[in-house]
């Protein structure tokens, strides 16, 4: 009875342990988002130049929603070419590129968008009512909506000419109506 | 009182300490559009630009938009549940600042109050056994060496 109790102290500290190491090796920043799978949430807005822009009109298109701000050095740095490259790849391919500046100012805004001479359209969400009805929690976050207008992808993080073009080719592939 | 009456009063104070944690909600203590059911909603919303921050703790930009929706949605009609519903729908369970308890999340809420319980018994069985040792036990007095009490009484004698 003793020696059994000996072993069964020690014993119960280890679900406790494999809990605790469970916690630890998940990210903090890798948080599964429920939109995946989802159908796009839809919003009109301004363009930086004024202009409107609604998502829905560009419904059977393969649609990169992705959530910018110029004050998110290095990675929307990093990744403005990537998007400026491949939207002028893909563009006569039935694909569209669709900037969300957030939390920012339109000056500093549109100087970001002369540096880099980004040509895809970019609207601004003054309100942030977008942001959060994508879920948006930092920048940037990029959505791959297929042409039947779903969240296929959430990427956190700068997006790399891997990730768009696996992304997007896989997207293209799929017959145009499900 | 018995032993077990000891260890209950001990478990149900641990309770009693433990007890009530966040506040749920309430639907009808919540009157929409006042700006304190805001800041219920937005105090059980974790700010998702910050660390370890609340909705309404926040001065960040995305968390004064944040309020911002929720003041909009109240306005619209919508109950303080649909509001938090709504964040929950866009930003998973994650968004909630204490975990719902069911499921997987139940072991938050009851591994403690599981590990207070235990170590009170624990504690409770050892005070137990310490206060009672071999009471009625009478332990026969030490064996006395001969020699030494005839020393002792020796020198007590030549002292006085």
């Amino acid at each position: 009875m003793k020696r059994l109790w000996r072993w069964l102290i020690p014993l119960a500290a280890v679900p406790v342990l494999v809990l605790l190491a469970y916690g630890f090796v998940l990210s903090p920043r890798d948080i599964p988002s429920p939109l995946v799978g989802r159908p796009a949430p839809g919003f009109a807005l301004a363009t930086l130049e004024g202009g409107p822009l609604e998502l829905a009109t560009h419904r059977g298109k393969v649609v990169v929603v992705n959530f910018w701000a110029s004050w998110c050095y290095p990675a929307c740095y990093e990744e403005a070419p990537v998007l400026e490259r491949n939207w002028r790849g893909y563009r006569n391919r039935g694909v569209v590129v669709v900037g969300v500046d957030i939390q920012d100012k339109r000056e500093a805004a549109l100087k970001f968008v002369g540096d880099f001479g980004l040509t895809f359209p970019v609207v601004q969400d003054l309100k942030g009512t977008v942001s959060v009805d994508y879920g948006v929690y930092g920048v940037p976050e990029t959505f791959f909506l297929d042409r039947q207008g779903k969240i296929r992808l959430k990427h956190v993080g700068a997006v790399t000419d891997d990730v768009f073009r696996t992304t997007v080719d896989r997207l293209l592939a799929e017959p145009a109506s499900q | 009182m018995s032993r077990a009456a000891i260890v209950l009063t001990a478990v149900l104070a641990a309770l009693a300490l433990v007890g009530p944690a966040a506040p749920a909600i309430d639907a009808q203590t919540a009157r929409p559009g006042t700006e304190e059911v805001v800041h219920d909603i937005a105090s059980q919303l974790r700010c998702v630009v910050c660390q370890n921050l609340s909705v309404a703790d926040s001065p960040s930009e995305m968390a004064g938009q944040m309020r911002a929706i929720i003041r909009e949605r109240l306005a619209a009609g919508e109950s303080p549940a649909d509001v938090q519903h709504y964040f929950v729908d866009r930003y998973g369970e994650w968004i909630l600042l204490s975990p719902p308890r069911r499921g997987f999340n139940l072991l938050v809420w009851l591994l403690p109050l599981a590990a207070v319980v235990v170590g009170l018994a624990a504690t409770a069985a050892l005070v137990w056994r310490w206060t009672h040792r071999r009471r009625g036990v009478r332990t026969a007095p030490a064996a006395v060496d001969p020699a030494m009490s005839e020393r002792i009484r020796r020198e007590l004698e030549r002292g006085s």
